[in-house]
């Protein structure tokens, strides 16, 4: 591991790992069973040094903005790479999102230059809003020969000549902006420094070390936080190596385990469910003996590793289990929503090192960890080294929102300083998450005091983002909510939002409105769609400049309804 | 020459088999994750069965944005 208190930004720090460990693999990449590139951090640095010098060429400085759209792959962390030899900010945009939403955060950004797959390029360039489009340079990567790029470039030909110079930036200067959330309606840029990911990695790596040989599957969309961290800075400034794959189907995610000899992944809550699911199928398929045997396996396993995880001794009682996750498993991280403790048990109880935690975009990934010493699945573990957590404003049972202090809490939200007045008060983030820590320090959380959800793909959907795509129905006036936020619920998992619906007087709601919220539902991405409606007979309260007073409308729903008067979608 | 029709049809049949939903109760232009009751990771097992049906291979970016059966066919329509 470097030590990396001795480096100032990701780029010193990155550029101190490629010279470290030359022959080192750093990445490899397969499409399906295919492997398409393996390279060591030379070769890495060999493909990245005339991109970094091509951007010089181009008049790429420091603090210049750069995005990426990409699928998990080598050429997002050579691109990367690239953009913070030249002291550029990174602006990595969820490739997931449709190509107007794109579009809309690249204008937010101000990003200058953008690194863009050639599918994704495709529908940029057909969206309505393409004319906003900013960057005045775009790479396209893997676009077919003669493929028109409407004045992009090719990534792969867009390489300089002669050593480019290196931009060092200082720690507290702006090395990522991440959106956690927010297209349409407010944009959350979370202003990333780079004291924030240095600080993060030190916090994290003593109890997920990284040396040369261990892997990481790279399965999170690498512009998500933690697939950056755990997929690239982490595994880089230990001469670890990345392993991508091009597809997220089970089955080669299955096969990659063995494979590759993955040591460690981390995964959303649907991905963890999915492989639940699998191995349950798996189980009921033996015959009712082997069945009984593989149960007492179980309960001797969960018996001898309640207090603190022994590895081996699972490997040997539970083999062929582990052997189908590869036999080198260290660690199998759950992050970006939360997960159900029964899920967690369930392959703790198999021996399989599982590591949930808490966290945000907003303090740079991982807030709390689970150490499992001794394993509480009914928590979400104890703060990482560095961060304070606290709880205020709690009630009678000590539940009150979780606060959170340390290095690694981003400096701002990008040109929106009231909202970051309002999210870091005194050095303290508030999370809008409500949690309850016990004696132990464990942290137990128990719903959210803010109006958005959080889906199983570790996704935020705030209300005022979908909203647009209600806009024109026959309605006097309309707003959505998180159901949670409507009707307070102690849970955290299976969050859905409500749109609330005020007719025109006299109106019916008929069969015909139904159906044409149902098909502006569809519009939008499937998880972001609303789950159902509810009819509201009164005007919404109002400022004086006519912003719907959320709150307000809030409490005079929950004060005359219950969930149950919501006619799902 | 298959038809955008047939292909349709063919995604229609797939999808009933597989995720065990009666024909009769799928149409062209169902959302699919709400129709089949399934996940964004159930899509992509569904995206595997079709792939194993048509003799192509779809990458996954193919899946993105798209939730009617009706576009689906048509992105496999597209690499016959």
């Amino acid at each position: 591991m470097l030590d990396l208190k001795e480096y100032k930004c990701l780029g010193e720090a990155l550029r101190a790992a490629l010279d470290r460990w030359p022959d080192e693999v750093c990445l490899i990449e397969a499409d399906r069973d295919r492997e398409k590139a393996r390279l060591a951090y030379r070769q890495f640095k060999e493909a990245a040094l005339p991109l970094a010098r091509a951007l010089q060429d181009a008049g790429f400085q420091s603090g210049t903005r750069a995005a990426i759209i990409m699928t998990n792959q080598s050429k997002w962390l050579i691109s990367a790479y690239a953009i913070f030899f030249r002291g550029g900010v990174l602006v990595p945009v969820d490739y997931k999102l449709t190509p107007a939403e794109q579009i809309e955060l690249l204008a937010h950004s101000k990003a200058e230059f953008l690194v863009v797959e050639y599918h994704a390029w495709k529908g940029i360039i057909q969206a309505p809003n393409f004319a906003t489009l900013g960057a005045r340079a775009v790479l396209v990567t893997e676009a077919p020969a003669g493929a028109d790029l409407a004045g992009a470039k090719c990534w792969e030909d867009f390489r300089g000549t002669g050593e480019p110079v290196f931009v060092a930036r200082e720690r507290k200067d702006p090395a990522c902006i991440v959106y956690s959330s927010g297209t349409a309606g407010r944009p959350k840029g979370c202003v990333l420094t780079h004291e924030n990911y240095l600080e993060q990695c030190m916090a994290v790596t003593p109890i997920f070390p990284f040396s040369p040989g261990a892997r990481y599957l790279s399965i999170i969309p690498t512009n998500h936080a933690i697939d950056f961290m755990g997929g690239f800075i982490m595994p880089f400034t230990g001469g670890g190596a990345v392993v991508h794959l091009r597809t997220l189907r089970p089955e080669f995610i299955r096969d990659a385990f063995t494979r590759y000899k993955i040591t460690y992944m981390a995964v959303v809550p649907l991905i963890l469910t999915n492989l639940q699911r699998g191995l349950r199928e798996r189980f009921a398929e033996l015959s009712p003996m082997k069945r009984r045997a593989l149960n007492a396996v179980i309960s001797i396993n969960r018996a001898l590793t309640h207090g603190r995880p022994r590895l081996g001794l699972s490997r040997a009682l539970l083999k062929d289990v582990h052997q189908a996750f590869g036999g080198s498993l260290r660690a199998l991280l759950v992050g970006g929503a939360f997960t159900e403790p029964a899920t967690i048990a369930f392959f703790h109880d198999l021996g399989i090192p599982i590591y949930n935690g808490y966290g945000c975009t907003e303090a740079c990934t991982a807030i709390t960890l689970n150490d499992q010493k001794p394993f509480r699945p009914d928590t979400v573990g104890r703060p990482v080294r560095g961060m304070e957590i606290r709880t205020r404003d709690q009630d009678a049972e000590g539940i009150g929102e979780v606060i959170v202090r340390s290095k690694t809490v981003m400096s701002q939200y990008l040109d929106d300083p009231e909202m970051t007045a309002e999210t870091i008060v005194d050095g303290w983030l508030l999370t809008g998450d409500l949690g309850r820590i016990d004696a132990s320090g464990h942290l137990q959380l128990f719903g959210r005091r803010k109006n958005m959800i959080v889906t199983e793909e570790g996704k935020n959907i705030y209300p005022e983002d979908v909203e647009s795509v209600f806009e024109g129905i026959a309605a006097k006036e309309y707003c959505v909510f998180a159901a949670n936020f409507l009707w307070p619920a102690r849970t955290m998992v299976g969050e859905q939002l409500v749109l609330v619906l005020h007719p025109e007087s006299g109106e019916p709601v008929g069969e015909q409105t139904a159906a044409s919220l149902a098909e502006r539902n569809r519009r939008l991405l499937n998880y972001k769609r609303v789950s159902g409606f509810l009819i509201w007979d009164f005007d919404f309260p109002r400022t004086a400049s006519l912003k719907i007073k959320r709150a307000e409308l809030a409490e005079q729903i929950r004060q005359a309804v219950s969930r149950e008067a919501v006619v799902p979608l | 020459m298959t038809t955008i029709e047939k292909t349709t049809d063919e995604v229609l049949q797939l999808a009933s088999a597989h995720f065990k939903v009666p024909r009769q109760q799928l149409r062209a232009d169902d959302d699919f994750f709400k129709t089949l009751g399934i996940n964004s990771l159930q899509a992509l097992d569904l995206l595997t069965r079709l792939e194993q049906h048509f003799h192509i291979e779809l990458p996954d970016y193919e899946l993105q944005g798209v939730s009617d059966f009706r576009t689906l066919a048509e992105r496999i329509q597209s690499r016959l």
